[in-house]
């Protein structure tokens, strides 16, 4: 059943149409008239000092490693969860446990991080 | 229904919705100053017509008619291109929530709802992960130091937010059986509002969608005394407005999506006791819908412009020790209820 899809595309190629039209209209109504002090970036009134490519706290990316862990998990429950009603009248208590083992095992993995102080932002 | 008949009927609801998005984004930002004043016992915009019903229109005009300006240390294309997917989000998540039951209309069965696919709830997570990509290039590709810092914040924080909200929607996904949302409408009939079932998973979802829509408490991307403007601090006119459209376009968005998970969607309990014919029972569907949603709205800016910001030490021990295991606990008690009660 792909046709259900069609309005998924219209949807999305209207959205990057409006989001396009909207973002270059003020180049075409608005004034042109850069010059150098407005192009400087915004730094509070005083002269820029330094550079913004620098090295960043180590920290984001640890986020963005756990948020990696635990969103995955987040994707192996969702097929359970769908399916959990009908299969816990075939199979009885086991489909619960079983997913259970699944979220103890990587809850022993959050502990883990959790002592490692990877959740202290300070 | 055929293929053309599908698309002529996917265009009209679709020009109708984003028309309807488009009025209420800027009614909105005009309630919200208005309440926000309210609240702050001040007058808010009142000058241009009645009461100030025309400053949205006003307001888009100015920035219609504002330089684009695009600073010198900036990456001009990523720089153009952020806004570009922070609108593209805002406006394309609407298309799988269902405003209403299906309808015959000119012999067609309709249903109320753009696109009504089988993996409806997996598309709107998908794309409001698009949407942390927005505010975290806004911010690196600015060149400024308060636009990196806000994009930085913003990444980290969204994506701690989006797995305690990954997991709260386990919890309606174990009741509905189904990834597709007027089937998690219709698994709500009468009060089993999922609401009322798992309030942990409800409270958690809300707190996860304050924090993804960047609301306060937990607008630290763009909290205004620290980092002026956050990450879109180099950005001007349309540009500028493109975030702001989508700001609070991401709100409607977000409490729609609470009604539909969470509130019984456009479902009113007991209104097929009154014996009402079915044009009155659908128009007072949607408009229950639309009802629930003004109110979350209404929530949304009345927090706002109550609670204080959050220090971002709090905000982040909050998605991860508090948020994360609450909706973990409200998964398992969802399926406890499933195996003990029937339900």
């Amino acid at each position: 059943m792909l046709t259900q899809y069609i309005p998924i595309f219209i949807v999305l190629s209207i959205a990057i149409i409006f989001a396009v039209v909207t973002v270059s209209a003020s180049k075409i109504f608005g004034p042109q008239r850069p010059n150098k002090e407005k192009l400087s970036t915004y730094e509070s009134g005083m002269k820029p000092v330094g550079t913004t490519r620098e090295r960043m706290s180590i920290k984001y990316y640890l986020v963005a490693m756990l948020f990696i862990i635990f969103d995955i998990e987040v994707v192996f429950v969702y097929p359970w969860a769908v399916n959990f009603k009908s299969m816990y009248a075939e199979q009885g208590i086991s489909v619960f446990f079983s997913m259970l083992v699944f979220l103890i095992v990587l809850e022993l993995g959050y502990l883990y991080v959790y002592k490692k102080g990877g959740f202290k932002w300070d | 229904m055929s293929i053309l008949e599908i698309i002529l009927f996917t265009l009209g609801k679709v020009l109708v919705l984003l028309t309807l998005i488009l009025l209420s984004v800027s009614y909105l930002v005009y309630f919200e100053r208005r309440i926000s004043a309210w609240i702050q016992n001040r007058l808010g915009p009142n000058r241009v017509g009645w009461q100030g019903v025309l400053q949205p229109f006003a307001d888009i005009f100015k920035l219609l008619l504002k330089e684009d300006i695009v600073p010198d240390k900036a990456n001009k294309k990523i720089h153009t291109l952020a806004p570009i997917i922070a609108l593209f989000v805002a406006f394309s998540t609407y298309a799988v929530i269902p405003f209403g039951p299906t309808v015959t209309l000119f012999g067609y069965s309709v249903p109320l709802v753009v696109a009504d696919i089988n993996i409806g709830i997996l598309y709107v997570l998908a794309l409001s992960s698009i949407g942390v990509y927005a505010m975290t290039l806004a911010g690196w590709s600015s060149g400024s130091k308060y636009s990196l810092l806000g994009g930085i914040r913003s990444s980290a924080q969204m994506i701690s937010y989006e797995v305690s909200m990954g997991f709260s929607v386990g919890g309606v996904l174990l009741l509905s059986q189904s990834l597709r949302p007027t089937e998690i409408v219709l698994a709500q009939s009468g009060w089993m509002w999922n609401a009322f079932i798992q309030p942990i998973g409800f409270i958690t979802f809300l707190v996860a969608s304050f924090a993804e829509t960047n609301r306060l408490p937990f607008d630290l991307p763009e909290a205004e005394p620290e980092l002026v403007g956050g990450f879109h601090t180099e950005y001007s006119s349309m540009k500028f407005a493109g975030f702001f459209l989508a700001e609070y376009a991401n709100m409607i968005i977000a409490s729609a999506l609470i009604v539909t998970l969470y509130l019984g969607g456009w479902q009113l309990p007991l209104i097929d006791t009154f014996g009402l014919p079915s044009g009155i029972v659908i128009t007072l569907q949607i408009l229950g819908f639309v009802l629930k949603m003004g109110m979350l709205l209404f929530f949304f800016i009345w927090i706002r412009w109550t609670l204080p910001r959050f220090r971002y030490d709090q905000l982040m021990s909050l998605g991860w020790k508090v948020m994360f295991p609450l909706s973990l606990i409200n998964l398992i008690w969802v399926a406890v209820l499933i195996m003990v009660f029937n339900i």
